[in-house]
């Protein structure tokens, strides 16, 4: 039920994220979501990809530290309240949101969240047991 | 002023005298006393009888720091552990820190050429010293402590730090002498001129600066700034603390060594041999009248040179210019010192960390910050921004508890630290001093 979400650290200057995205363009990935978090010095860059085997290995033949950790994309009802639905769940479940970010496609009529839980198990099964679709991974990467 | 004229005026000849009686009596001393000292003259064919002038002091091998590591922590002592009356400790080049000890004779010697290096700079018992040299395990605050209360001067033991206060201080207390690190003392003017107050309105005449390297431009930038005559002070722990040596403000041309208590030489640091007056190379001690913790032929690691001629003061002890840098990759970094050595073993106690560092040391606001960069590799890097802040601060809580020394960790990509063909260049060092 999980997706994988590869991670690349940073540096905070001018044309990292670039030499990234020209890296995975050369190596044919292409890219479905991404997130940026980032302080005055480092950030780190969350994707998630077609081919995370290739994205990583192009990533780290041309040096850069990848992390790779597992998500879930969450189908979002894209109307007002969809997704604080989806957040009071958690809330009052005490699962912990590390950090979420959009996907850009959609799944059907539903927006597609990707989430990074504290807790990835009980978070799948708190939404399992409300109904939410989660996407498995598969499917993700070619949404 | 000169405090103690019979010693400090000695002609020459009287004073090499008592230099050559004291040097022979420490010499029998630490060859009773000392394992270390006695395996060295053995090694060597050496009894304390070869030691019949000051020349042939030159038979005898030097001591490094690495000897007092491996004597850590007492067995450098020459006396038993009930005669010391204070420990003091300095970092060295493993984390394992320099430890030397005192005798209540020795407190009492290092009070008294604390007094006569206070004078010499300017103060007198009627003088308020502001003394804000760091009090602790650091030889610099106690030091100069003791120093002001035997030449019977007022001392206000502020140690360093918390700045603003340091400055209330002044404005109310009207010290007349500043004792510090040249750098703080810079510092203590910047924060003087963000709260609005001028070092012209305080009552300073003279500031005793050391435990740093520091350079004519930054003299006449403090001279300038604060409003007072700077002049150098040096030592180090193993010698005795501050009191080794210290520029007279008549002169300000180089600093009188206490001959009568450490004999002074130059030497080539790669081959060992002694240099003539007047040539650079690396500093040598020998203490003639400590007795918890002599030294015989110290090797300091300082580069400076020896000036024999008269100075116009009117003292007789030889002078050693300033200090110019160092044979080791010591930094000192707001008077601490920091080996990277020391950094490196720090990191590498974290399992997580990656051995591809690099120190940068820069002068900002006049206060020398240190800035580990460090590599992220996969077993640091973490998907939250979070975990990794708090490596980088955890990281620099180590170093602040093994060094003492604040220092700013910054996480860099893979080779981002330039790799060089050969030794692996650890140390930027930024400051212009």
């Amino acid at each position: 039920m999980q997706a994988e979400q590869i991670s690349v650290f940073l540096e905070n200057k001018a044309g990292r994220l670039a030499e990234v995205t020209g890296i995975l363009s050369e190596a044919n990935v292409n890219i479905r979501a991404l997130a940026v978090a980032d302080t005055s010095d480092f950030g780190v860059l969350r994707l998630i990809v077609d081919d995370n085997i290739k994205a990583v290995k192009a990533l780290k033949t041309r040096g850069f530290t990848v992390g790779r950790t597992d998500v879930v994309a969450v189908e979002v009802e894209d109307r007002p309240g969809g997704l604080h639905r989806l957040l009071d769940m958690f809330n009052k479940a005490e699962i912990n949101v590390e950090y979420m970010y959009a996907f850009v496609r959609h799944s059907g009529e539903n927006a597609v969240m990707i989430f990074r839980f504290d807790n990835i198990d009980e978070a799948v099964r708190v939404l399992e047991e409300n109904k939410v679709k989660v996407i498995n991974g598969s499917k993700v990467y070619t949404l | 002023m000169i405090l103690d004229i019979g010693f400090e005026t000695m002609p020459r000849e009287d004073l090499e005298a008592i230099i050559l009686r004291r040097l022979k009596a420490t010499i029998d001393r630490v060859y009773a006393n000392v394992a270390f000292y006695r395996k060295k003259f053995e090694e060597n064919n050496l009894t304390p009888n070869d030691i019949q002038s000051l020349e042939d002091l030159k038979r005898i091998p030097f001591t490094v720091k690495e000897d007092l590591r491996d004597n850590y922590p007492f067995g450098m002592f020459a006396v038993p552990m009930d005669n010391v009356v204070r420990i003091h400790a300095s970092s060295g080049t493993t984390g394992k820190p320099t430890v030397v000890g005192y005798t209540a004779r020795d407190v009492n010697t290092w009070a008294e050429l604390m007094a006569r290096s206070l004078a010499a700079g300017g103060a007198t018992r009627e003088d308020i010293i502001h003394n804000a040299y760091g009090y602790g395990l650091f030889t610099g605050g106690l030091g100069i402590h003791y120093g002001a209360e035997k030449l019977g001067a007022s001392v206000i033991p502020v140690s360093g730090g918390n700045t603003k206060r340091q400055i209330v201080i002044m404005k109310d207390f009207g010290p007349t002498i500043l004792t510090a690190t040249p750098s703080y003392a810079l510092h203590l003017s910047e924060v003087a001129e963000d709260m609005g107050v001028s070092f012209e309105d305080f009552k300073f005449k003279f500031g005793i600066f050391g435990a740093e390297p520091w350079s004519e431009n930054m003299r006449e930038e403090i001279e300038r700034k604060l409003n007072l005559v700077a002049v150098d002070i040096y030592g180090l722990s193993e010698v005795i603390g501050p009191g080794v040596a210290i520029e007279c403000h008549e002169g300000k041309q180089g600093l009188h060594i206490f001959e009568d208590h450490f004999i002074p030489e130059i030497i080539n640091p790669a081959t060992g041999e002694v240099l003539p007056y007047g040539e650079t190379g690396e500093l040598v001690f020998t203490t003639i009248t400590k007795e918890a913790f002599p030294v015989i032929r110290y090797r300091t690691r300082d580069i400076t040179s020896l000036n024999p001629e008269p100075c116009i003061c009117g003292r007789t002890h030889i002078r050693m210019n300033k200090v110019s840098g160092r044979t080791d990759d010591m930094l000192i970094i707001r008077g601490v010192n920091v080996f990277p050595s020391q950094i490196e073993s720090v990191l590498m106690e974290m399992e997580e960390v990656e051995p591809h560092y690099q120190l940068i040391v820069d002068r900002e606001d006049k206060l020398d910050t240190l800035t580990v960069l460090l590599e992220v590799g996969e077993r640091l890097f973490s998907d939250e921004v979070r975990h990794l802040q708090e490596r980088e601060r955890k990281i620099a809580k180590n170093i602040k508890d093994y060094l003492g020394v604040s220092a700013k960790v910054k996480l860099v990509e893979p080779k981002a630290i330039a790799r060089s063909e050969g030794k692996a260049v650890r140390v930027i060092d930024n400051r212009e001093i």
